[in-house]
């Protein structure tokens, strides 16, 4: 990847981990008042997000012949298998006991909200565990 | 149901941060195509460390380093924040050290066997329109209120 796509990449990341930040998703009180139905900021939060996002899948590739930096234009492929339905249930057992979720996670050791390394930590630990389970494709 | 209901603590700052996310995901994909959430950072950093196959997949092994790129820019994009607005006593979670990581074994596992997180199948598979997308969206909101409403209620923090 040339120095170009790195450097946006650093930038769309520190855009997405400053609106984390902004939008309290690094605090996982936050979190868990959603959960348990008390603040629906979250909502506007995936929302907001989603919405610009669906606009730029949308218009940018019927604009643009390839990306600004090079490359090509991937599309997101979801695959529907009861793995996704057990893999996204588990995960939610550990979004709604921890109120912490990978974006936020990483987002985190900005902000200085230390205790959530535990969780980080846990989350290599689960994925060392899913990926030594797996057979390789 | 008013406003001061559903948001407590107002509105103004999850709507600014969710739109200001979409435009960090955005500039990922004018700028290099990528589309992609946070979750596989995990499983391409550990292709770093052990030769277990499934981690040293190609697609893995290829993205390995613009996705620790990618993660540094989330911290760094928090850490600016933190210099602009953090309050002055900082952001301490006040969650059990056990939720936490007990959480972030169940992240970690679920997140890779789905595909996806809050942000691949939330954000990025959302905005693509994808059924099974929003199928493990609307999973991972049912258990995670189930274990969040129980916990609260069973667990004195």
């Amino acid at each position: 990847m040339n120095a170009i796509r790195l450097a946006s990449v650093f930038v769309g990341g520190a855009l997405f981990g400053f609106g984390l930040a902004l939008s309290t998703m690094v605090q996982p009180e936050v979190i868990l008042a959603f959960l348990q139905w008390n603040n629906f900021g979250l909502l506007l939060v995936l929302g907001g997000a989603a919405g610009v996002t669906l606009l730029t899948y949308r218009f940018a590739p019927r604009l643009l012949a390839r990306p600004l930096a090079g490359g090509q234009f991937n599309t997101h492929v979801s695959v529907m298998s009861r793995d996704t339905v057990i893999g996204a249930a588990i995960f939610g057992i550990g979004w709604g006991l921890s109120g912490v979720c990978p974006g936020p996670a990483v987002a985190s050791i900005g902000v200085g909200n230390w205790p959530v390394l535990w969780a980080m930590a846990g989350m290599f630990a689960g994925a060392w565990i899913h990926g030594s389970l797996a057979k390789a494709e | 149901m008013n406003m001061a209901t559903l948001f407590p603590d107002g509105w103004t700052q999850f709507l600014a941060g969710g739109l200001i996310m979409g435009t960090g995901v955005s500039l990922l994909f004018v700028m290099a195509g990528i589309i992609g959430g946070m979750s596989s950072v995990f499983t391409t950093t550990l292709s770093y460390v052990t030769r277990a196959p499934h981690f040293q997949q190609q697609k893995f092994v290829n993205a390995r380093s613009w996705r620790l790129v990618l993660a540094a820019g989330l911290i760094a994009g928090a850490f600016a924040w933190r210099i602009w607005a953090a309050p002055a006593d900082g952001i301490v979670t006040t969650v059990p050290w056990w939720r936490l990581l007990a959480g972030g074994v169940c992240i970690g596992y679920g997140a890779r066997r789905a595909g996806g997180c809050t942000s691949g199948h939330g954000i990025c598979g959302l905005a693509s329109l994808q059924l099974p997308s929003l199928i493990a969206v609307l999973t991972f909101l049912a258990t995670a209120m189930l274990i969040a409403q129980v916990a609260a209620r069973m667990l004195a923090r």
